[in-house]
């Protein structure tokens, strides 16, 4: 702080921000920048790279996905095709089912990650002692690289030689290779659901820790004093509190997990068949296997739309959590 | 479950009586010890021979060997018993591990240009992506930017894409820069994914520092640049740190633009592990080395950011 009491000379030169050609000219006008032109300068290239990088892209995707481009049958002239593309995209019964799919998948895992996420906190907050390293512990899972979870994954759920398969022989005596967690149409689905909910549980817990600490002590003092039984605290204190922070997690999730593509498609690559086919995983063969660009940018602006949908309540509801 | 735990402490919810501390301890230590075990699991593959790592059933104890690891950095060829019976006796301690399963080491294979790469992508886009942010950050926190909820909310839309779908365009327009498969365009690519998380993030731990000291350094002659520099920054210093940590973990465990926009130049480690194979197909002890060796900085960071970590995982919006 003791430089704010020595007043320096201005060195404009190592400035950070400023455009090359005003610092030159005349370094007093530097030193009259405007509070304006810096709130310009500082803002403009962060928007300027995302114009570059996401929205210009954007754009160039919406025009190519009136067209028929198939970058494998490039040599095609390049046809406009009107809303072709998205007529054949809404009435594909294949697109409705990998919708599902994905849907099923967002639900099931969401809901799962609440219910372990929610319980783990509620446990924790319970302060035993080394509480603190146990939940670092427990974080661990969240941070990994998800295609790196998918796929040493695949190792620990191998029916013959994975330790997975072993243990709930062990407990059940069901030999471990009569049944293949990632190969098996009625288990696929359960074990994306399994391994998200591995790596992602603990990140519910800590946005419901966050919430159960801000619940004050003496509401249920109060609560104590008004003879209100531990059921009842909690129905009436500790989950209504929560409930902000738990939807703001369920949100981030929900969308997250919309998304998915990485630990999926190195854990099943969408199989058996395509009963863990996410919308992302049809995509990426849409546009990288099959090549047909103009076909799954429609198919990626259907998807634009609907995370934006979901991206708005998600917003909204930040904001009433932040002005809590 | 969490029923039985709320009851038993009917007496006090403030303080929880010893038992159901027990109780809620034990529970706990119990998952984390379940979650954790895949983890173990894998590090302990990294030191198993290729026949225990394929084991029936799955070898908990083993006799501990480097193979893994030295499968990992090389490339090897297998030879006839005679051929090697010719050979000079074996120069390094790999040589010999490697000449016991009858074959000889061809070369370096590509983990460390792989890793290289990961740092490279990693660090460069980390440091763009935060010097971008602190600017815009330190804008959006003191000056009235016109339609500032409506650009912050921009900024954070760019992160709701699927990444897939932002793959496409981004794909066609890298071929015609020749931008395909090169370290420059994944940094630019990481740089415009991290930047949204800078912003918000930087935001909110610019919005904590009192505006006080920067109006007093104004007052005592410093120009907005310079109290910027010399007073916002040195108490903005540990939320850059820990924007930064968050901003390298996301570009180091990046999969789906990495393997749809890179092959070989620019490639990283997580497209390329689950690539990494033997004589008959994945080569898991080498597979589980790499993965244990990508990992370790993620858990020692995970460790240091403990404090920042939900402030990271919530884009600022919740804080402790």
């Amino acid at each position: 702080m003791d430089t704010m009491t020595t007043i320096s000379q201005p060195d404009h030169a190592t400035m950070p921000g400023v455009s090359t050609p005003a610092k030159s000219r005349d370094a007093r006008r530097v030193r009259g920048l405007s509070d304006r032109a810096i709130a310009w300068l500082f803002v403009a290239p962060t928007i300027a790279l995302l114009l570059a990088i996401n929205i210009f892209p954007l754009i160039w995707m919406i025009r190519l996905s009136f067209t028929n481009l198939n970058l494998s049958m490039s040599y095609l002239p390049l046809r406009f095709v009107g809303l072709d593309n998205f007529r054949d995209i809404l009435t594909d019964e294949d697109v409705w089912f990998r919708l599902q799919t994905t849907a099923q998948f967002v639900i099931s895992s969401v809901v799962l990650q609440v219910v372990v996420g929610f319980g783990l906190a509620l446990l924790i907050n319970r302060q035993f002692r080394g509480h603190s390293f146990w939940t670092t512990i427990i974080l661990l899972p969240m941070m990994l690289s998800p295609a790196v979870v998918g796929n040493f994954w695949t190792l620990l759920l191998q029916p013959q030689i994975g330790p997975f398969n072993y243990l709930i022989s062990l407990f059940t005596g069901v030999p471990p290779s009569s049944f293949s967690m990632t190969g098996q149409v009625s288990l696929a689905p359960w074990t994306i659901v399994l391994v998200d909910t591995w790596m992602w549980a603990p990140y519910v817990m800590l946005i419901c820790l966050a919430g159960l600490r801000s619940i004050p002590d003496y509401i249920y003092e109060a609560a104590e004093v008004d003879r209100a039984s531990a059921w009842r605290q909690f129905w009436s204190i500790t989950l209504p509190m929560t409930v902000p922070f738990l939807m703001l997690a369920v949100l981030f999730r929900a969308i997250e997990n919309f998304k998915m593509f990485d630990m999926v498609n190195l854990l099943t690559s969408g199989g058996p068949g395509s009963t863990t086919e996410l919308v992302s995983i049809s995509l990426k063969r849409a546009a990288f296997e099959k090549w047909r660009t103009g076909y799954s940018s429609a198919l990626a602006i259907i998807l634009f739309v609907t995370v934006f949908g979901a991206a708005n309540i998600y917003v909204k509801t930040l904001n009433k959590v932040k002005q809590r | 479950m969490t029923a039985a735990a709320t009851r038993s402490t009917a007496h006090s919810i403030v303080e929880a009586s010893p038992r159901t501390k027990a109780f809620a301890g034990g529970l706990v230590i119990l998952y984390a010890v379940i979650t954790i075990l895949p983890l173990l699991w894998i590090v302990a593959t990294a030191f198993k021979s290729q026949s225990d790592a394929i084991a029936y059933p799955p070898k908990v104890i083993f006799e501990p060997t480097l193979e893994g690891y030295v499968n990992l950095f090389t490339v090897r060829t297998r030879q006839t018993p005679d051929f090697i019976a010719k050979l000079p006796p074996p120069q390094t301690w790999y040589d010999q591990l490697v000449r016991k399963r009858d074959m000889v080491i061809a070369g370096p294979s590509k983990v460390v240009p792989r890793f290289v790469n990961s740092l490279i992508i990693g660090f460069g886009s980390t440091f763009l992506a935060v010097f971008l942010g602190t600017l815009a950050a330190y804008a959006f926190s003191r000056f009235r930017i016109p339609l500032a909820d409506d650009l912050l909310f921009f900024i954070l839309s760019t992160r709701m894409m699927p990444p897939v779908a932002v793959a496409i365009p981004i794909y066609l327009m890298y071929r015609q820069l020749n931008l395909t498969d090169t370290r420059l365009g994944m940094i630019l690519l990481y740089t415009a994914v991290n930047v949204s998380l800078a912003v918000w993030l930087l935001k909110g731990f610019i919005d904590e520092i009192p505006r006080e000291y920067e109006e007093a350094a104004l007052v005592d002659g410093y120009t907005r640049l310079q109290a910027l520099r010399k007073v916002v920054l040195p108490q903005a210093v540990t939320g850059i740190a820990a924007t930064a940590i968050f901003c390298l973990i996301f570009s180091w465990n990046e999969y789906a633009f990495a393997v749809l926009l890179t092959s070989g130049e620019a490639q990283t480690m997580p497209p390329f592990i689950p690539f990494i194979i033997g004589e008959g197909g994945q080569d898991w002890p080498a597979v589980a080395a790499a993965t244990t060796l990508f990992v370790v900085p993620i858990v020692m960071f995970t460790v240091l950011l403990r404090k920042h970590l939900l402030r990271g995982i919530t884009f600022g919006a919740v804080r402790k």
